[in-house]
């Protein structure tokens, strides 16, 4: 859900950027009024998409330090993946393990190796087929947020499921 | 490296040792740098293409760079070096307190060659200690450079040197959100850098012991696996065929075994692989993270870092996976320990009140000491010679990682010279 606001967002900033952009006279102090219905006229999703999973579905739970049992509120968000993956079966699925940079670079691979296999065995307890789920880590090699404080740590300790086949487009 | 045509007469053109006058005590932290000359080379043919210039200047800088000799300034000499023959005037030496003195010359030789002769001169004892003579061809002048700094440090310290060596690393460029690495490798002194792979994810190298072969972890194909690169063919090969990752590999010292962690559901444990006939054995069985793995110099043990305990510490077991136990029991998390050439030491990252750094202490877990200062040093690799370490250090903020090196005593603590931002180095043995 998080997700799902967070590309609203961005969809609206960018219309406001591109107004803002065409503004040919002076007085630009009006930019930052995105209209409603301007949301409602970004590309739609395609279900079964890629897409689909991240902004509807949600493709990311987050783990404590170094830790990789599944937080309970990221349950529902695994919950509704198995769901998604039921409705979709022929897509195939890969699970990115992560780790914050606290950690030595192999300690953190396994580490995300954990984490990725934590994810996966919930699906599989949800119902989805092991053989649909592939898991991969990448330690501390991916971050997606660079500052060195527990808020970004925190976003970087994560699994991600993504498509490895099978989606719409 | 194969094809490095050498010939080296290890003349000693004065048999007579030294009395013991010019001598650095390489236990002693924070010595005093010993103060040595090295004028540029006698240019000795009128061929001579900058040999005779650039050797010397490699050698003061690799001397320099160990922290225990303070070459002078060439502008200060009084005497111009015409003659390696002749004797020095001792004293237009001893009045710049230079207690060693380097002298040598260049010459091409009719067949191409290089000739390379230098001496080492005890200024006060006033006698030469050392004479060696090289024939290369000019090209690898470099490499005489080094071997000549080695001769001078093995003579002056009683250890061997580590010039003539070279570093495997991971290069890393771009933003800290997409982070490029690839697999380098360069000189020890930060020359000659190239690099081995472009494009995907690479990380941790190791060299073998004749440094002709790197083992290290390549995405190269989607899925993270031990590879070998070999540095003569170029051809890369992916070590073995596992369902899971493979990674954190390192060679045993006779170079027959690759010893490695293997993930399988979640769980990494370690493994060894026969190099000859790929038969693959399981020495750890823990539902923990073992991984990290490196062989004692005589292979017989080696030592890893496990989580088995409730956070990650270091153990130690027999080659053959029997008599796993715990080593490590200071303050906080201690992981990637590296056994020193030498046997005397295992270098470590130690993770305590919020700072990641470097650590030596005894196999048997006692005398531990850190060494490094960083705000997130890691990976130490040692010098052949036991002497000094390299690792990683990376900047707070995203800010990149960069190669520093450490003597084993805590002194002498600076970056090495890389190209762009790097990490993961891994130091060779003396080159054959």
């Amino acid at each position: 859900m998080k997700n799902f606001s967070a590309g609203l967002k961005l969809a609206a900033i960018a219309f406001a950027v591109v107004l803002a952009g065409c503004e040919t006279k002076p007085p630009p102090a009006q930019p930052a009024q995105p209209q409603a219905p301007i949301v409602t006229q970004a590309p739609s999703i395609v279900p079964g998409s890629a897409e689909d999973l991240r902004v509807n579905v949600g493709d990311t739970v987050h783990f404590d330090y170094n830790k990789y049992a599944i937080l309970a509120p990221d349950m529902a968000t695994l919950q509704r993946q198995a769901a998604w993956l039921a409705k979709y079966p022929s897509v195939r699925v890969t699970i990115e393990g992560h780790a914050d940079e606290r950690g030595t670079r192999e300690y953190n691979l396994a580490l995300g190796a954990r984490r990725a296999n934590a994810v996966k065995e919930t699906l599989v307890s949800l119902g989805v087929s092991a053989g649909r789920v592939d898991t991969i880590s990448y330690g501390k090699e991916r971050p997606i947020c660079t500052d060195s404080n527990e808020s970004c740590w925190a976003q970087n300790r994560r699994g991600v499921t993504i498509i490895a086949s099978g989606a719409n487009s | 490296m194969r094809n490095w045509v050498l010939a080296v007469l290890l003349t000693m053109i004065v048999a007579a040792p030294a009395r013991a006058v010019l001598q650095v005590d390489v236990n002693q932290g924070n010595i005093q740098p010993l103060p040595i000359a090295i004028p540029d080379f006698v240019a000795a043919s009128p061929g001579d293409t900058g040999a005779s210039q650039n050797i010397a200047k490699v050698v003061r800088a690799d001397l320099e760079r160990s922290g225990l000799f303070k070459p002078l300034n060439p502008k200060s000499f009084i005497e111009q070096i015409t003659n390696i023959n002749i004797a020095p005037n001792f004293s237009n030496w001893r009045v710049l307190t230079a207690q060693g003195l380097v002298t040598g010359q260049a010459a091409l030789q009719a067949d191409g060659r290089l000739r390379v002769d230098f001496r080492l001169w005890d200024v006060y004892g006033e006698n030469q200690m050392l004479g060696l003579q090289f024939y290369t061809q000019p090209v690898n002048w470099r490499r005489i450079a080094h071997m000549i700094s080695d001769a001078i440090y093995q003579r002056i310290t009683g250890e061997k040197g580590y010039f003539d060596t070279r570093i495997v690393f991971i290069s890393e460029s771009g933003p800290a959100l997409s982070r490029k690495k690839r697999l380098a490798i360069m000189d020890e002194d930060g020359a000659n850098p190239s690099f081995l792979t472009n494009g995907y994810l690479v990380l941790t190298p190791r060299f073998n012991p004749s440094a002709q072969m790197i083992a290290y972890m390549s995405y190269i194909a989607g899925k993270p696996r031990v590879y070998l690169f070999d540095l003569e063919s170029g051809r890369q090969e992916k070590l073995g065929d596992f369902p899971n990752m493979t990674f954190s590999p390192r060679f045993s010292p006779d170079g027959n075994f690759v010893a490695m962690s293997l993930e399988q559901g979640g769980n990494s444990d370690i493994y060894v692989m026969d190099l000859r006939t790929r038969k693959t054995t399981r020495l750890t069985f823990d539902p923990s993270i073992d991984t990290s793995p490196s062989f004692s110099p005589d292979g017989k043990q080696i030592t890893f870092e496990s989580d088995r305990g409730g956070s990650q510490q270091i153990y130690i077991m027999n080659a053959d996976g029997s008599n796993q136990h715990r080593v490590s029991f200071g303050e906080g998390r201690n992981g990637t320990p590296v056994w020193s050439p030498r046997g005397d030491l295992i270098a470590f990252t130690k993770q305590s009140n919020g700072a990641f750094r470097i650590g030596v202490m005894r196999p048997d877990g006692t005398t531990e000491r850190v060494l490094s200062n960083g705000w997130e040093d890691e990976g130490p690799t040692w010098a052949p010679n036991g002497r000094v370490l390299m690792f990683t250090r990376t900047i707070q903020g995203g800010r990149g990682s960069q190669i520093w090196s450490i003597d084993v005593t805590g002194s002498n603590q600076r970056r090495v010279a890389t190209p762009g931002d790097a990490s993961d180095p891994a130091w060779s043995p003396l080159i054959q």
